[in-house]
Order: C-alpha cells, then structure tokens, then sequence
C-alpha cells in the first residue's frame, strides 16, 4: 500500500492541451477536499509542442517537496510513458491513453488504460480530455465528487456552455473508472480531521509575492514579460486599478526599472520584477540607485541562464549578479525566501529594507517556488508592518539649506520628495556633495563610498528581529546544513529522514543574503563538524560567500541540470557528511534525534 | 490595518518668480559660448512666465552635456543613466501627475542609446516635455560623430568620413505619433522661450528639438544662422502632413511650432481604467478570499 502521501504526476505533449491544467484543476479538487497539496511542473519553452509534466504531491499533513518517487503516473501519450514509467513504485499504477499509446511490457505495476479519444468523442467535446482525466483522476483517488464539480465550476465556469460540457466530461471520466476499474480508489487518502474547516490558501509564489506586494504598500509596478516573472505583472495589472496602484508595460527592462526609480523618487513603494536576461540589463540602473539612495524592489525569479539558457527551469544562478553586479561597488541589500508562504513575508521585508535604508533590494525567488501552486496556512495578516521612508520635514527647526545627502549617524539621510517646498535636490548618479551637487574629490567619493557601505552593512542587525533567519533540526548536531532559498523544502523532508535514523542536522536558512547576518552564522557555524551548503548552480556561489566571509570550510553540493534537489539527495549528502564525522557526541544527540522523530512520526498518525 | 503609503504633498499654489529664481547655487560647467547656455535661459523664463512653483518642477536628464541641466535649475531633478530620461520622467509623472516633469537630452541620448524609449514616451502619451538639445555632435566624450551628423563627418573615431545616414529626428517625433512636435535654435532666445511655454502647457507628450551648437567640437552656429528659417504662415500645425513635409526639408531648417493633436494623456487614460476596475472596501484580505479553500 502507498504511503501516508501519494505524488501523482501527469505527462503528455503541450500541443494536445491542458495538461498542466489538468494538473492544477486537480490539485485545488484534492486541497478542496481537505488535503495538503505541492505541485510541480517543467513545461517547454514553447508555446505549442513539446512535453509537459505536471506533478502533485497530496497528503493529509503539509509536505515540503515534490516527491521522489511516483504513486500514479496519468500518460496522456506514449512518450510520457516512455520518460517516467521507471519512476513509479512498485505498488504504484499507470494510467495510459489507450488510444494514443502502448502500455510498457509488463513490470510488475498496475495498469489501467483510459480511451481519452474514445470518451472523447463519445460525448462530443474533442477538447475535453483533460477534464476527463480529471474525472478518473478524482474517483481513484476517493475524493467527494461535488467538491470536484464545485471546483471545476469555480475555475472554469465562465461560459455557461462550456460549464455543461466540462461537466460532463468531469462525469464520463469518474464513472469510467467507477465501471471499469476493479476496487476502485485505491489510493484513497483521508484528510485531517476537522481539516476542512481550517483555512488553507491554494498559491503559487508569485501569487504570494504579489499580495505581499499589495499588503507592503506597493502601488507601482513596471516591468517587461519574461518567463517565469509575467505573472506578478499580469497579477498586478489586474489589482493596481483597483486600488489606485499603477502598472505599466515598460518597453524593456531598463525602462522598466527607470519608472520604478522615477516613481521611487516621487515617494511611491516601487517594484520591477524579471529574470536573469533582464536582470542583466537592470544593472547600470542598480548602480544609480545605490548612487542616488533611491528605494526600489527588483524581483529576480531565477531561471536556468546564461544567456537564455532554459526559460522554464529553475536554477539559484544569480546569486553573484545581485549582490556584486556593477561596476564599482555598489552596495544593496539581497533577500531570497525559501516557499511559496515565505514569498508573502519577505516582500513585505523587501519592501521595508528598501524604505529604511534608501536602497535598491535585490529579491532572488526561483523558477521553482514562483509557478508551484501550493496549498499554505492562511497568511497572518497582523505580521504586516510598514517601516516608512524617513522624510525630512519641512517644518523641522533645522537652518539652512536642505542637504539631501547629509551624512547620518545611520548613514541614512532624511529624503524630500517633489512638491515639498525647500527640499529641491537632484537626484544625481555622479558623485556628490552632501547637498547633490556633483563633486569628485577624493575626499568627498571615499566619505560616501563610506555612508553606503556602511548603512547597507548595519541592515543585518534587523535580519532576525524581521524573522529572516529560520533555524530547524537539533540545533547542536555535529553536522549542519546552512543554505538560501528553495531548497528548504527537500532538506526539511531529509533532516527529519535523517534524524529518525539517529542522524540529528541543525539546519539555519538565511533569508538575508547581503549583508550576511554574520554574528548569528559565525553563532551557528561554530563548532559544527560538517557544514552542508545545498543550491542549485554550478560553482556554489553561496557556498564560496560563506568560505569567504567566515573563513570555514564547507562542503557545497551543488545541482545544476534545470530541477530542484530531490530528498534522497540531501539525504544521501547528511549520511555521507556522518560518515567522515567521527562523532564524540553521537550518543546523545542521536538519542535525542530518534525522540524528536517519534514525536514527529506520531504526530502525522 | 493595511493603507496606502502616501505621504506626497499635492497643495501648489501658482508662483511668482523672476528667471533668476529658477536658477540653482550650481554654475554651468559647459564651454563658453555653448548653445544649452541659450537653451537653459530660455527655459528660466519660461518656467518664470508660465508661474510654475520651483517645487513642483521636475527636470530630468541622462548623460551629455545636456545631462547637466537639472543641476542648473532650482527644482527637483533626476540626473539618470545614458539614455534613460524617458522612462524616468514617465515614472516620476505617473506617480504624481501633479509635477511638471522636463526631460532634458541630446541627441546621443534621444537618438542613439535611449533611441529604443523615445517612440515608446511618445506612442503613451506621456504628459511631459521633451527638449533634445541637439549639436550634433558628442560633446562630453571630446567629439565623435552622432545620430544627427551629417555624413562624411572626419572625426577620431571616423578618421575617413562617416557612412551613415543622418536621422531626422522631428520625422520621427512625427511618425510615432507625438502629440506635439516643435523645432527651436539656440540663438533664437525669443522664440524659443515661446516654444517651451508652449510645449509645457500642451497636454500630452512635447517634443521640442532645439539646435544647440557645441563652439568646442562642432561649431554649427554660422551654418544654422543661415539655413534656419521660420516655419511659413501658411502652415497648419494641426496638419500632420504638412508638418512631415517641412519637417523633410533638407535644405531649409524651418524652426517654430510644427504640429499638435489633442490625445488623452498616459495619466487621464489610466485614471480612467482605475476607475473603471475601482472597487470599495477592496484590499488584501478580498484578494486572498477569492485564494482560500
């Protein structure tokens, strides 16, 4: 029998249509019905052509990754079988299109063929294969009907016409499997109890940022289309007018960047999302920014690069860029969350260190947590707090003329925005005096290559009051995994594998990647006798910021083929990093690993 | 709970100030006998006679000796990257329509690397003026041949005569769809000042080419002298392709008002859809509801 979760994934050619639809549709049935849901899809760069795959990840209890192996694979052609037929467990099943392909000579799995054509054409509605498969989809694995119908209304009930069919189609697929399928819903798993009562949001990450945007303040947006970024545009486009917002199609990045930071100026929360090609041309307006102490957020989802390199597959490749890409040195704060919940908090922080500080805020998401569809708690809304710009006030007692640049105590000066009477400056890239006038003694550009450094600098000391440090694991094993980003999810999964095989990890995921927090990774680090550094790129950028800044070997695995680690990946790594440690403290923290595991374990039951 | 952040200050009461108001502490760097000299004075009375308070102006610029602008002025200013004025002046004016926003360029700027922003500020609509001083020339890095030189032009960085072609910039501003399109020269102080008001008061995107000769690598001043002429009575500036016929003219340089058409503006057509999708009591817990299980 399956396990206590079930990963079921759909393949097929992205020509046919609605497969990764079909995917999401099915995802919000099963988290309308109560379970916890994580998706994950690759899918062609192509518009039309090329193979898809859309994969669900369901269970009772919250999961935090992809799934390793598959429980269920849906072909709808034969080179998905082809591709994937060797992932599926030994107690897993294949459901193939029987009119479109052969099933795999026999190995042992299940399988069920599903005349997608057939079903097809006997109700009319050629383009409904997808919701068909849904149907079967829905009764295999046990879930209530109406929710199905209630969700396929909600999602694709646009049209009144189009509603009746899918409907239909939704009917035909359930009820083959019902007729045809021996002991059918074998594969049924139950939600939680009072599950269905708790609130649970169905996101992807650039949903979640998108509404942290809103909820930080932002009320302008440009930006230029690139995969996987469109879609805070698109989102954004759609709310801003709503609420007095703008959102405006720049004609490229540069552009793109260039309203953000004019908008920035007139005393507006400005943001620009894109990915690495377009982040490549926002530099030199980065460095303006740093220059001119000018708030502005970049979103960076990061795809596989260089160049255009795979549009739609992830990669953590742009760590270097967003903290060192310029010319000269051109401090400014980079964040990267690690989920698709976490997208929603760290904007809000994003947004804040950008106001605080005057400074552009680099935030690196991936491809992967940005188009994952996920179901997550309800956001705690009472957690949003703006941090505004500091202002100068026209009113102060202070004499004199206004100096925009003013070196401060914090090294952040006091910002007059257009329409303030007496606060005229120029917001000026060339090097300056206090009051902006342009200046090029060395005195003047070592003093303030001094202020930026510095007031950049001193933004860590907020990195844990602002919860962008996330500590799990026995925090006293001898073996710790310090990583960024995503890869949170499979190492959370590997750690509590590995500690129930009395092989306890400490785990510290930064959210703060420049400035480091250094006083609470020296704290961490400290003592540990293996440190594991997970990310998706080649040369193991943060790895080498670590080894740089702390002086401290580390052991950097890196993946970068275009798709997200999986646990077995991270675990094999923890075993390996036990077996070099010649542990003295073994005993003890492994006892107290294999109590923390019972307890986990008996929680789930 | 959640609002917006919105501390902009919107009260602006007309000004009355001299020329000399608009002028800042900064002294001009650029060459004696430089035409942007002509250009900025003109601007100072302009910006004086059309009682605009220093407070709500905004001056943009990029790179160039025309970069230098916003400096001269008492105003807010934003001294951007090369080629970059459009768009920053796009987002500063949509983010508070209430500014006047004046983007100062040349034509390196305008016409060779922010060339790619110029159809894209005109084709909006942005409500914001425009002025390309244009020499011909690139002053700031010591004389290379630019966009608007003509051909043949021996230089260092063309030692044998440049290939290219000349653009022609009001063919362009006309072509994209400008709303407003003029063509002043620096020693013309009086008619430029018209321009400029001109061009500020019009709703919607002005484009204002100023001849504006660089003494130190180009001196143009003589050949402009005599091959400018005022465009003739007989033309009709809501006539668009009259003005494209003027503005081919090779030969004479017309100099004066060429076109305008009354469009909505890049903030009047937002402010519509904004009120077109506005909804009350709307915000981030309606958004996440349409998200919850």
């Amino acid at each position: 029998m399956p396990g206590s979760d079930l990963t079921v994934r759909v393949g097929g050619d992205s020509a046919a249509g609605g497969i990764v639809t079909t995917g999401e549709v099915f995802a919000r049935i099963a988290a309308y019905a109560g379970l916890e849901v994580y998706t994950t899809r690759t899918v062609p760069a192509e518009i039309k052509g090329g193979h898809v795959m859309f994969q669900a990840r369901i269970a009772p209890e919250a999961v935090w990754s992809q799934g390793d192996d598959l429980d269920m694979l849906i072909a709808f052609d034969q080179e998905s079988i082809d591709r994937y037929s060797a992932l599926i467990r030994h107690d897993g099943i294949l459901i193939f299109n029987s009119n479109d392909s052969k099933p795999p000579a026999p190995n042992g799995i299940k399988q069920y063929p599903l005349p997608l054509n057939d079903l097809a054409k006997s109700i009319n509605f050629q383009r409904g294969r997808n919701i068909i498969t849904i149907g079967a989809m829905v009764k295999l694995f046990d879930l209530p009907y109406e929710t199905a119908s209630a969700v396929v209304e909600k999602q694709l009930g646009r049209k009144k016409e189009m509603l009746e069919q899918n409907l239909l189609a939704l009917k035909t697929g359930y009820e083959y499997i019902e007729q045809n399928v021996t002991k059918a819903a074998p594969y049924h798993l139950s939600p939680r109890a009072g599950a269905e009562q708790e609130a649970r949001l169905v996101l992807s990450g650039n949903q979640a940022l998108s509404i942290g945007a809103i909820a930080a303040g932002c009320r302008f947006y440009a930006g230029y289309p690139i995969t996987p970024a469109s879609d805070i545009m698109e989102f954004l486009a759609g709310e801003f007018p709503k609420i007095g917002g703008t959102m405006i199609q720049a004609e490229d990045e540069i552009a793109a960047i260039a309203m953000a930071l004019g908008a920035s100026f007139t005393g507006l929360r400005a943001m620009t999302a894109t990915s690495g090609p377009g982040l490549s041309l926002m530099t030199e307006l980065m460095g303006h920014a740093t220059m001119a102490e000018i708030p502005v957020v970049i979103v960076d989802v990061q795809r596989a690069g260089p160049s255009t390199g795979m549009p739609t597959k992830v990669s953590q490749g742009d760590l270097r860029i967003s903290v060192f890409g310029a010319h000269d040195d051109a401090p400014r704060i980079v964040i990267a969350p690690v989920s698709v919940e976490d997208n929603f908090y760290q904007i809000i922080n994003a947004f804040n260190l950008a106001e605080k500080y005057q400074t552009p805020v680099i935030f690196l998401s991936d491809q992967d947590m940005s188009v994952r569809v996920q179901t997550i708690p309800s956001l705690d809304l009472s957690r949003v707090k703006l941090v505004p710009r500091e202002l100068w006030n026209p009113n102060g007692n202070g004499h004199g003329k206004f100096e925009r640049f003013k070196d401060t105590p914090s090294g952040v000066s006091p910002m007059s925005l257009p329409g303030m009477k007496g606060g005229q400056y120029v917001a000026e890239g060339l090097e300056h005096l206090p009051s902006g006038e342009p200046d090029y003694t060395p005195e003047m550009h070592s003093a303030n290559m001094f202020k930026r450094g510095r007031k950049i600098r001193s933004a860590a000391e907020v990195a844990e009051e602002w919860g962008m440090l996330e500590r799990f694991g026995d925090l006293d094993a001898p073996v710790a995994i310090c990583g960024w980003g995503s890869t949170i999810g499979p190492v959370r999964e590997a750690v509590d594998r590995a500690a129930a095989e009395g092989m306890p990890v400490a785990v510290l995921y930064t959210k703060m990647i420049y400035p480091l927090p250094r006083a609470e990774i020296a704290e961490f680090i400290a003592n540990r006798k293996a440190i594991i550094v997970p990310e998706m790129n080649y040369t193991g950028q943060f790895a080498r910021m670590i080894q740089a800044e702390f002086w401290r070997e580390v052991i950097s695995v890196r993946k970068y083929g275009g798709t997200p680690f999986a646990t077995h990946e991270i675990y094999a790594e923890i075993k390996k990093a036990y077996e070099k440690v010649k542990p003295a403290r073994r005993a003890t923290t492994s006892q107290r690993a294999v109590k923390s595991a019972k307890q986990k374990t008996a929680r789930r039951k | 709970m959640i609002s917006t952040i919105d501390p902009r200050i919107m009260t602006f009461e007309t000004a009355s100030l001299s020329p000399n108001d608009y002028k800042s502490q900064v002294h001009p760097i650029w060459c004696p006998g430089c035409g942007d000299f002509g250009v900025l004075s003109a601007f100072y009375k302009a910006v004086s006679e059309l009682h605009i308070p220093t407070e709500r102006l905004v001056v943009a610029s990029g790179i160039g000796c025309s970069g230098r602008f916003p400096a001269f002025v008492n105003a807010y200013g934003f001294h951007g990257t090369h080629g970059r004025v459009l768009p920053l002046a796009t987002g500063i004016k949509m983010a508070n329509p209430e500014l006047v926003v004046v983007a100062a360029g040349g034509d390196g700027d305008a016409f060779s690397i922010g060339m790619g922003h110029v159809p894209h500020a005109i084709r909006r609509n942005v409500d914001i003026t425009y002025i390309v001083m244009d020499n011909e020339i690139y002053g700031l890095t010591k004389g290379q041949a630019s966009p608007t030189s003509p051909v043949g032009m021996e230089r260092k960085a063309s030692p044998y005569g440049t290939v290219e072609t000349p653009l022609n910039p009001l063919l362009i501003a006309l072509a994209s769809g400008a709303s407003w399109v003029g063509r002043g020269f620096s020693s013309k102080p009086k008619e430029l000042v018209e321009l400029i008001k001109q061009a500020i008061q019009h709703k919607g995107f002005s484009f204002l080419q100023v001849y504006s000769p660089c003494v130190t690598f180009y001196d143009t001043y003589d050949h402009f002298k005599e091959v400018t002429k005022p465009l003739p009575a007989d033309h009709n500036s809501r006539d668009r392709l009259s003005a494209m016929k003027y503005a081919m003219d090779e030969q004479t340089l017309y100099l004066g008002h060429y076109y305008v058409e009354d469009r909505p503006t890049y903030d009047e057509g937002y402010a519509a859809k904004r009120e077109m999708a506005h909804k009350e009591n709307y915000g981030v817990p309606q958004i996440l509801s349409r998200f919850t299980r």
